[in-house]
């Protein structure tokens, strides 16, 4: 019966595979400028924290390596601190924690936010306007006061830090992931999977949550600098990481009282900060564009 | 007859990231006054694209006019200076587009959008050019014009908008309107409205018109002379009963042969155009009709065809011209 | 309920009966219910099996939602679907879904209808893996062969719907809706977004298909040449109601609703020659919001013939002989289109 119902077709291109897909989706990303810096620093920041130990000279930790207060010179790289710890080796091992803190919080709020918006957008009717309306109202409040509320209930700590950071930023991806799947709900592609008689489960994570993932991806980028910079306020206001740790806003919060007599000890941390924070956003950027479908459409 | 437009040798190239867009290759026909062309093409065969480089619109970048000269009135509308053609369009040449919502500044009442125009164009005062708005909606069929011109673009239904589009593009006596489908985003019923109406403006003002659709049925009860275009190229043109009678470019045939028309018997098998049109990054080598031509020799996909005449004002891209009346009679008479 | 007779029972697939579709229109803080858009205000029709029913209007007169009524993809607000002996409206949950083998939907715009994150091969196997049909080689080799009842390249298992034209992507969403080998098929407009030379082709394979598989359509379309090329009978809505319904020649020699004459009128023919010689009925006005349609008959604010009754009384939706149906004041008890009768 096949013979007759066929009717000729123009011949194909080869077939493209998923991993020429992919392929494909990192060079639109990397064609533009500002992706590759974000690519570079991002990088660079992740090879410095996993040779942490092999880049620093110091001990972070270790009193006493130079005289206190030393500005910046060819053994103290970034200067030392009120203790005598060499700054750059302290610098160096904090970018261990600021990427560790950016990722785990983002994970954090990520996953419950993202839940949240899921199950409020896809189920509809009174479980969606008791959750939404819950967001609502924490997105009338300020992240860093959420933050703040969240580490008085559980204490200042690194770990508490982080978890409060994660905490408070949840209403923002619970209102992208909803906003989305209410998009695609309506979409024709997803009536056609209902008609041919999907289950709830397929029809979340086989066809809703393949196609909201790219903005959630953007805005987890973009979010992981937020949280950074979460963090480090945390820390700063003696909220999050303690002494001695080498978290960049503490060392900054440390720093900030010989301001004019070594200004070296504020300013290389928060260069630090804004340098990851801005690698971080530019990726985000070139994210944004890169899995846009109108790009990638030739 | 008077040419009021002529157009030369028009090439218009989009510069994209995937490659150059070959959008209109090579493209010359002429308007007279006081007629009404029909283009018929697909989607991406450059009928509207066409039409837009000729008016200096396409967005550039990434689109640009790479070749060829637009004469309307004895100018050159590819040379004339920015302000030149702003004076100019609008004014003896209008155009109105496929979706009038998009067309029309949503934030505006409709009053305002129209009286400016005139005002500009006219060097009317503003209560005579408001005078003559509401004379214009009258015009267009739209009942209680002097309440409504008060409205803003969203108060009125598809059909209702178009006619706002129409009557601001009449508003200045233009020489020559463009209709880009403007009935395609309408109901059947809203459609024959809006072809009885400008056909009616058309014999009462003496304007040109060039109506551009897919649809070769519509053209059928409208047009003078019709072009049909494929891939960016004109393939055949002819005035209106040779189209549809005597075609011989095979596009044309085919197309005519896969038109259902409500007055024929039922036919079990529809004839079809196998295939899809060309990409037009990649143009091909040759006619760009020859893949999917059932009359293609061999020089067909390897010589680009020119136009040439076969008949009164009749003229054909093709290196076979193909009887059309024959091949239709057959395939009607097979079928009945 | 009253028996019917075996004969009937055999004859018919889907009777629809009284079939509404109200969408609440909610306002304020408390989205109190201010009114309704009465999409599709009471249907009732039979489909035979083996037949197409065509269902023709214009665009908000509830025809794809008719569609989407009777599949029950949307909840109607009254009436029952029955597909066979089986009352589809009081269904829910797994039954419903197991029915969903045996009806599927063919979408209008075959840009939307296809997730753009799955492959073709993924988008035609999804409803096997559903019903748990075919499962890896086998489930291969039936979506190469679906994908070969189509017309379209075993080749194109692994790519993205993006890498496709409108009319090749129609395909594939006719093979993902045949791969449950369904009885009955709704086609929502499946060419209304497709490109003229690309329309006959689609056309003649839904026609084949029909032929080759024995399948039931609902073939929905605002294009009455399409719809009389593929229709055996032919439903004419206005304003979420059936205003004609009869088979497809009938319809056409002898349209008898005013508005289904307007329609046809409309419609041009692709001759010059047949063109001037046309008389064309051009109706006044927009078709009026179903949110609050016209009293009476509702065409009657558009009706050139309109009298005093129409605006009061709602025509009955009666049978004029030989199964041909319309609901109008204007037509007499033998079926004649008369519009002397309000004098």
């Amino acid at each position: 019966m096949t013979q007759q119902i066929t009717t000729p077709t123009p011949p194909v291109a080869p077939l493209p595979s998923k991993n020429r897909e992919f392929r494909r989706f990192l060079q639109v990303l990397f064609r533009s400028p500002g992706a590759k810096i974000g690519g570079v620093i991002l990088l660079v920041t992740t090879i410095v924290a996993i040779f942490a130990p092999a880049i620093a000279p110091f001990d972070p930790l270790e009193m006493g390596v130079g005289s206190t207060l030393q500005p910046p010179s060819a053994e103290h790289w970034f200067g030392t601190d009120d203790f005598g710890r060499d700054l750059f080796s302290r610098i160096v091992y904090g970018s261990r924690l600021t990427l560790r803190i950016g990722l785990v919080a983002v994970f954090i709020s990520m996953t419950a936010g993202v839940l949240l918006g899921m199950v409020a957008g896809y189920a509809g009717g009174w479980v969606e306007a008791v959750l939404m309306r819950g967001v609502d109202v924490l997105f009338s409040f300020t992240e860093t006061l959420i933050a703040l509320a969240a580490v008085a209930v559980l204490g200042p700590s690194l770990t508490n830090a982080t978890i409060a950071v994660g905490i408070s930023s949840i209403p923002f991806y619970a209102r992208v992931t909803y906003g989305a799947v209410l998009v695609e709900k309506n979409k024709e592609y997803f009536k056609a999977a209902q008609a041919v008689g999907a289950k709830h489960f397929r029809l979340i994570f086989r066809h809703i949550l393949p196609n909201i993932l790219s903005p959630i991806i953007v805005v987890a980028t973009v979010g992981v600098s937020v949280a950074v910079l979460s963090a480090s306020a945390l820390s700063f206001l003696g909220l999050g990481a303690q002494p001695p740790s080498p978290e960049w806003g503490a060392i900054l919060a440390a720093g900030r009282d010989y301001f004019r007599r070594a200004p070296w000890v504020t300013t290389f941390p928060g260069l630090a900060i804004a340098i990851t924070v801005l690698g971080f956003n530019l990726l985000g950027d070139g994210l944004r564009e890169a899995l846009d479908p109108q790009q990638r459409r030739s | 007859m008077a040419r009021l437009l002529d157009v030369q040798n028009l090439k218009t190239r989009f510069f994209t990231q995937n490659g150059v867009v070959h959008a209109v290759n090579d493209v010359s026909f002429h308007v007279n006054a006081q007629e009404t062309v029909g283009i018929v093409g697909e989607s991406g065969s450059g009928k509207s694209i066409t039409m837009l480089s000729a008016m200096r619109l396409i967005p550039s970048p990434p689109g640009k006019i790479v070749g060829g000269e637009v004469m309307f009135q004895g100018r050159d509308l590819l040379k004339l200076s920015v302000r030149e053609m702003r004076s100019l369009r609008g004014n003896r040449l209008s155009m109105i587009f496929q979706d009038p919502m998009t067309s029309l500044n949503p934030v505006l009442r409709v009053e305002k959008q129209m009286t400016e125009a005139i005002q500009l164009h006219l060097g009317m005062a503003r209560s005579e050019a408001k005078a003559r708005a509401v004379e214009l909606l009258e015009q267009v069929g739209i009942p209680g014009a002097r309440d409504r011109i008060r409205n803003y673009p969203h108060q009125f239904s598809g059909g209702m908008r178009q006619r706002v589009m129409i009557a601001m593009g009449l508003a200045c006596n233009p020489d020559l309107l463009i209709a880009d489908e403007p009935t395609t985003a309408l109901d059947v019923t809203i459609h024959a409205q809006i072809v009885e109406i400008v056909k009616q403006l058309k014999e009462e003002r003496g304007m040109a018109v060039i109506w551009i659709t897919h649809d070769l049925s519509l053209l059928a009860g409208l047009a003078d002379r019709i072009l049909v275009m494929y891939a960016g190229q004109i393939v055949e043109q002819a005035p209106l009963h040779a189209l549809y009678h005597h075609p011989r470019h095979p596009y044309t045939i085919g197309l005519l042969q896969s038109i259902l028309r409500l007055d024929e018997q039922r036919q079990e098998h529809l004839k079809s155009i196998d295939g899809l049109p060309p990409s037009l990054v990649n143009y091909p080598q040759g006619c760009p009709f020859a893949p999917r031509c059932e009359f293609a020799i061999a020089k067909c996909h390897s010589e680009d065809p020119p136009l040439e005449p076969v008949g009164v004002n009749h003229q054909v891209a093709c290196w076979v011209k193909p009887e059309g009346a024959d091949i239709l009679q057959a395939s009607q008479s097979a079928t009945a | 309920m009253v028996q019917p007779q075996t004969q009937q029972r055999n004859d018919t697939l889907l009777r629809v009966r009284d079939l509404k579709v109200h969408f609440p229109i909610l306002r304020g803080l408390l989205q109190r219910q201010v009114g309704a858009v009465k999409a599709v205000d009471g249907l009732s029709f039979d489909i035979k099996r083996g037949e197409t029913l065509g269902l023709v209007g214009e665009s908000g007169c509830g025809k794809s939602t008719t569609g989407r009524a009777i599949l029950q993809i949307e909840q109607p607000s009254a009436g029952q679907v029955y597909f066979e002996e089986t009352e589809l409206t009081a269904l829910s949950g797994e039954p419903l879904r197991q029915m969903r083998r045996r009806m599927q939907m063919v979408f209008q715009d075959p840009y939307a209808s296809l997730n753009p994150r799955m492959t073709i091969g993924d988008v035609i196997s999804e409803p096997l893996e559903i019903f748990g049909l075919a499962a890896g080689r086998e489930k291969q080799a039936r979506v190469q062969y679906l994908l070969a009842v189509v017309g379209l390249s075993p080749e194109f298992t692994y790519r993205y719907p993006h890498e496709f034209s409108g009319g090749q992507r129609q395909r594939v969403a006719i093979a993902r809706a045949l791969a449950v080998n369904p009885d009955f098929l709704v086609c929502d407009e499946p060419i209304a977004a497709l490109d003229v030379s690309v329309q006959a082709q689609v056309i003649n394979l839904v026609q084949s298909l029909q032929r080759e598989l024995g399948l039931t359509y609902l073939f929905i379309a605002h294009d009455l040449s399409v719809v009389r090329h593929i229709s055996d009978r032919i439903a004419v809505m206005y304003l979420g109601k059936i205003v004609e319904l009869a088979d497809r020649v009938s319809l056409y020699e002898n349209p008898l609703h005013p508005y289904t004459q307007a329609l046809l009128s409309a419609i041009p023919i692709p001759d010059p020659t047949v063109e001037a010689k046309r008389q064309r009925i051009v109706l006044e006005g927009d078709v009026p919001s179903p949110t609050n349609p016209p009293s009476g008959c509702r065409f009657h604010t558009r009706c050139p013939w309109a009298i005093e009754r129409c605006h009061q009384i709602e025509p009955e939706f009666r049978d004029v002989g030989d199964g041909h149906y319309v609901a109008c004041h204007l037509v007499d008890a033998l079926g004649k289109f008369d519009p002397a009768l309000g004098d």
